[in-house]
């Protein structure tokens, strides 16, 4: 065992909202009910692309039971459009709106038309059905390269390049004489499908739009400032009009970032009078919420004899869905992001077609690209006769290494996780028999900052009220409590976090891009570190000392001394309370390198693959809760794994998905996968003072390519698309 | 989901005489597909029937000369978990327990997947391999139809307006039988077959003397092939003897293209899956 | 809309009485109108085990069960897991294990899971896996969920022989 600084830091004690959350206690968005209170259901496009020549609600509206219905119309008149940051990804106010209840267009099949409101949730279903709307079905395009292509049919007006709405080029070194030095080159195309995040709550708002002219909406969401900032530009109000309580949230993996059902739920209460809860069906989550894009990508690698790679250039067509926003920035960041390489070219498309808009979905574009690169690095390892995860090694990015979108990286854990693979009882484990299969992969993901707000008043029995605003996932309240507990020198246990409403607390950012254990972990510290600050104060007074330290949760001045708890409960005597807080906007977001061995078995008869054992690995900079940090990374593992192996959205010509439901979309059951094991790796990251790295999201990178190349050791074949799924592995 | 009524009725001729009375009722035993189908819009009622309160549909009985009688409306738990079934028709009670998963298993019924009439339906080959026949009442009384009978397209039945299924009967199986269902599935649980395979043997002295085989999700109706069993009648256990019939299967299959799997693949995955269910049966019949 | 029907029921021990209309769903019920919100809706069509409740002597997924079914049956939600304000075993064994993240999932998978440790005191991983197969959990990789309910198996009937 290693002797550690920290008292409370890597210890796993229960997690505050856990007696809630296994009881049924805790109240989730779909849990809320108000006096009053209405429901809403909205009615979708069953086109993939289509003009709307006649919307007519009056039969709905007539409907006993319905208090209102609401089109496009009904919002607010266009302001000057501007983007709306979501803090992982952006949209413009246009699009969004436009998402939310379409204007003269529909784009996808699912696409939000029209909403009600009525006593019930099924005649509010039976209003819907109601609604008489034409269309002029138009010719859809679904995939990347055909809307790419001369003469696709158009979405919008007036994007950089037909369907194109950005292209992106990033650049360094010299392509051509870095080719010319390799040795052995090997370029491959691949496409991947359409995929969800699959959280298990469907999205849900309930608004209440009051007679003073402020609106509350309680929803599930990853981010409350951010929903509340989107509904009020949605809706042309100011920020401090609108205030989001944010419920429990039953999983978002990024897909609870933007807003669907907020706006609508708001425009609905306005015309009632009353509180609309909206709660989508789960094919209303697969056709209208926004999934991770599909994607075409093609790179090109050469790597001389001694196994350096000596150029790289990617080409990566990704799918936005109905409007600009296809997360291909973050594929092209990262698609070379895991080594340490001189000459390189990344181009990248965000290319509208007729499918959901898309959202994040954890290290939003970096599977789609490290699909590519980390298979091939696997063939070059292959043709070159060294291991796969020596090439990796001898590659490696490091401290100081830039990558080709500009930054040049502080201390990251590449090396270090690749080392860690590689003395791994897994990798060093033989195969278990014939049509077995193992493979390696490793991704990056750069994490991110935003602000954060945190406040800590202090409780005479020497226990602490952490304030903060970050929705939680899975298990941050603790992770944050525990940065409070280890500066104040208590227990996890005397932290008690609530998180609270817009009003409440100081702006915070989403819960996503792996932030919140890092950023607000940092508001925690610092607003601790305030509460030290006042409390040496106290401490001062009572002793008449001029200086006073604190260590170890010990409150110290000479021979005077008092615990944390003891001076807490003289606070009333020495001036009152004491409440410490913080808001940051930290940028020392260390980015953290995942890695994945996977061992498969094929039937070579049915082409069914059985996942057979799984080490995942991660750097987290310090693992301030060592379980759920395990927990990221199987749950990431997992995800990918589903997204290899089964998952997609699977279209029809008509632009129809026609697997909708979790019968046919097909995520892995318990009995899918097996143990996923777990090596956290420790490399502090120096933009937090306890070193904390985001692993929320570098751990579903790896899964893709370490599956494609597992199953080419099975099968001998090299596949090209993904799903990766029976028919696929048979070539039937 | 739309409005409806419901209604328990405790005996089968009031059960009938609703379903004289309001021809566009639907019945229910575990609503598992019923439910599912009224509330995405698929199927409507004015009047649901719940079947569950009719001692009749809920008998779940042996008789060695008689056979299995199993009820309607049995849940699939209950054949799981019972004992005759488990010795002395294994394979049935593993497709009473690959239906759904723990909950799904918990409130459906073989009855109801049988009068669902989904190519796919995971217990219909099987119940065409075992010989099995459904009983049906109705307002001319009780009739009897062989399960390879009973479904006519993709959710259609033989059951007149007026009649509902009362029971399943399965005769006792010859000594030296065994039956195996298999299916394949993308994910290890809770996924519909892409394609599915019952069959039954009878082996006396190395010999074939019956076999019975059926496809799921391979055409319109559960597909029973007669040609593939009769096959195997005469020959001597052997790989070959097992292949040919899987063939005869493979190309009795006209599986189309969705979803679930190409034609091409499920055309390949029917002569695979004939050949190892009839495996498993041949080993059980060796067992018997 | 058809006119309510009164339902007599059991729910964690005590008599419960509710009015329903025939198309809603047991767990519409036990949410909407009972106001036991604790069993959650993931899909509605049975397949991701999030309103896993028992109903008498088996689990059931109560989106697939009318209310109007409920009529004399016993019933047990996740808010009748507990004993008074003592976990449950599996509950502690969730906690201890970090076996939820987001939380949505979790009143599903203890109902599904306390079945499972009656029927199989000390059940294999795989028995665990097959059994638990109508849940999904979207965040765990299953892998601390099946570590807890083997850890409360060992709780609840001691080391296996």
């Amino acid at each position: 065992m290693s002797v550690t600084p920290y008292n409370v830091l890597g210890t796993r004690p229960i997690r505050h909202d856990g007696a809630d959350k296994v009881t049924g206690r805790a109240l989730y968005g779909a849990d809320l009910q108000l006096a009053r209170m209405v429901h809403g259901a909205i009615l979708r496009s069953p086109h993939a692309h289509a003009r709307i020549l006649r919307l007519d609600t009056s039969k709905a509206a007539a409907l006993p039971g319905v208090f209102a219905v609401v089109t496009a119309a009904d919002f607010p008149p266009a302001a000057a459009d501007k983007i709306v940051d979501f803090g992982e990804g952006d949209m413009l106010l246009s699009s969004l709106r436009g998402n939310i209840l379409a204007s003269g267009k529909v784009l996808y099949s699912g696409h939000a038309v029209a909403a009600v409101a009525a006593v019930n949730a099924h005649v509010a279903a039976e209003a819907v059905a109601l609604i008489e709307v034409d269309y002029e079905p138009l010719p859809c395009v679904l995939t990347a390269p055909a809307a790419m292509a001369p003469g696709a049919p158009l979405l919008h007006e007036g994007l950089a390049n037909g369907n194109v709405a950005e292209y992106i080029r990033h650049e360094i070194g010299d392509l051509t004489a870095g080719f010319a030095a390799a040795t052995v080159i090997v370029e491959r195309e691949f496409d991947t499908a359409t995929v969800h995040q699959g959280y298990i709550e469907p999205q849900n708002a309930t608004a209440f739009w009051s007679s003073d002219g402020r609106v509350h909406i309680w929803c599930s969401t990853q981010g409350s400032f951010v929903a509340r900032d989107a509904t009020a530009a949605v809706l042309d109000l100011p920020v401090s009009q609108v205030k989001v309580t944010p419920m429990e949230i039953g999983g978002g993996f990024g897909g609870k970032i933007n807003v669907y059902l907020e706006p609508v739920a708001a425009l609905l209460s306005k015309k009632s009078g009353r509180p609309v809860k909206i709660v989508m069906s789960r094919r209303d989550v697969f056709t209208g919420t926004g999934p991770t894009p599909g994607s075409r990508v093609r790179v090109k690698i050469g790597v001389d004899t001694a196994g350096k790679i000596t150029a790289a250039q990617a080409w990566l067509a990704y799918e936005a869905g109905a409007y600009p926003g296809a997360m291909v920035g973050p594929g092209a960041m990262t698609v070379f992001a895991c080594y340490d390489i001189e000459n390189v070219l990344i181009e990248g498309f965000d290319v509208v077609v007729n499918k959901p808009s898309t959202a994040a979905y954890r290290a939003p574009g970096a599977p789609n690209a490290a699909l590519a690169t980390e298979t091939i690095l696997d063939e070059i390892a292959e043709k070159l006769g060294i291991d796969p995860l020596e090439l990796r090694l001898r590659n490696a990015a490091k401290e100081g290494t830039r990558r080709a979108d500009g930054p040049r990286y502080k201390r990251i854990g590449c090396v270090e996780v690749i080392e860690a693979m590689h003395a791994s009882a897994h990798y060093n484990a033989p195969l278990p028999g014939p049509h077995c299969g193992r493979g390696v992969a490793i991704g990056y993901w750069f994490n991110i900052g935003l602000p954060s707000s945190a406040t800590l008043s202090v409780n005479a029995d020497g226990t602490v009220n952490l304030i903060e605003g970050s929705t939680d996932i899975g298990g941050s309240r603790t992770s944050l409590s525990m940065q409070a507990a280890e500066v104040l020198g208590i227990r996890a246990e005397d932290v008690h976090p609530t998180i609270v409403d817009t009003d409440s607390v100081g702006y915070t950012g989403v819960t996503g891009g792996s932030r919140t254990t890092f950023a607000t972990g940092l508001a925690v510290y610092e607003a601790a570190q305030d509460v030290v600050t006042q409390m040496k104060a106290r401490a001062a007074t009572l002793w008449t000392a001029e200086e006073v330290d604190f260590s170890g949760g010990i409150f110290s001045s000479g021979p005077n001394t008092l615990t944390f708890a003891q001076l807490a409960a003289q606070l009333g005597a020495t001036g009152g309370p004491v409440v410490g807080s913080a808001a940051v906007n930290p940028r020392g977001a260390g980015g953290s390198v995942a890695g994945l061995i996977i061992d498969l078995k094929v039937d070579p008869e049915t082409g069914k693959t059985d996942v057979l054992r799984v080490t995942s690995v991660q750097d987290a900079g310090k693992a301030i809760h060592p379980a759920y940090v395990e927990g990221q990374m199987q749950g990431g593992t997992a995800q990918g794994i589903g997204w290899a192996l089964n998952e997609e959205y699977f279209m029809d010509a008509s632009g129809d998905m026609r697997n909708s439901s979790y019968l046919d979309y097909r995520m892995p059951t318990a009995l899918d996968l097996p143990m996923i094991d777990t090596i956290i790796v420790e490399v502090p990251n120096p933009g937090h003072p306890f070193g904390v790295r985001g692993v929320g999201e570098a751990n579903i990178i790896p899964p893709l390519p370490a599956v494609a190349n597992a199953l080419y050791r099975a099968i001998g074949r090299r596949l090209n698309s993904v799903p990766m799924n029976p028919a696929t592995i048979l070539n039937l | 989901m739309k409005a409806f009524d419901y209604t328990a009725p405790a005996t089968l001729p009031e059960a009938v005489g609703l379903l004289v009375s309001q021809p566009s009722a639907r019945l229910l035993a575990g609503g598992t597909d019923l439910i599912v189908q009224l509330r995405s819009g698929r199927k409507e009622a004015d009047l649901v029937i719940d079947i569950k309160k009719i001692p009749e549909l809920n008998a779940l009985d042996f008789d060695p000369i008689a056979g299995l009688t199993i009820g309607a409306a049995v849940p699939c738990y209950r054949l799981t978990a019972h004992l005759v079934i488990q010795s002395h028709f294994p394979a049935l009670a593993e497709v009473a327990s690959w239906i759904g998963g723990t909950q799904i298993q918990g409130r459906a019924s073989i009855g109801g997947n049988l009068c669902n009439a989904a190519p796919s339906a995971d217990s219909i080959p099987l119940l065409i391999a075992l010989g099995a026949t459904a009983l049906i009442a109705g307002p001319g009384g009780r009739r009897t139809v062989a399960i390879e009978d009973f479904c006519t397209a993709p959710g259609r039945n033989q059951l007149a307006s007026g009649e509902l299924l009362v029971s399943i009967q399965i005769p006792t199986p010859a000594p030296h039988s065994g039956a195996a269902y298999l299916r394949f599935i993308p994910r290890n649980e809770m996924d519909i077959a892409v394609v599915g395979a019952g069959v039954a043997v009878t082996i006396a002295d190395g010999v074939f003397t019956a076999a019975r085989i059926a496809l799921s999700a391979v055409a319109p109706t559960p597909l029973f092939v007669p040609a593939a069993g009769a096959a195997l009648v005469g020959q001597p256990v052997a790989p070959a003897a097992l292949e040919a019939a899987a063939q005869i299967a493979q190309s009795a299959a006209a599986p189309i293209s969705d979803m679930r799997g190409t034609a091409a693949y499920r055309k390949h995955l029917c002569a695979v899956m004939t050949r190892r269910a009839l495996e498993i049966a041949v080993t059980r019949a060796q067992e018997n | 809309m058809a006119p309510k029907v009164q339902v007599q029921t059991t729910i964690n021990n005590e008599p419960v009485q509710f009015l329903c209309e025939p198309r809603q769903s047991l767990l519409e019920c036990l949410r909407d109108v009972v106001g036991l919100t604790g069993t959650k809706e993931g899909c509605g069509d049975g397949n991701c085990g999030s309103c896993t409740i028992k109903l008498g002597d088996r689990i059931v997924t109560s989106c697939l069960v009318l209310g109007v079914e409920a009529e004399g049956e016993t019933i047990t939600t996740i808010e009748g897991l507990a004993h008074g304000n003592t976990l449950h075993p599996l509950q502690k064994a969730f906690l201890e294990h970090a076996a939820l993240q987001c939380g949505i999932c979790t009143p599903g998978f203890l109902i599904a899971a306390d079945a499972l440790l009656q029927k199989h005191p000390h059940p294999t991983e795989d028995q665990t896996r097959f059994w638990l197969s109508n849940n999904l959990c979207r965040c765990t990789g299953y892998d601390k969920i099946i570590r807890a309910v083997q850890a409360a198996a060992v709780e609840i009937h001691g080391a296996p022989q």
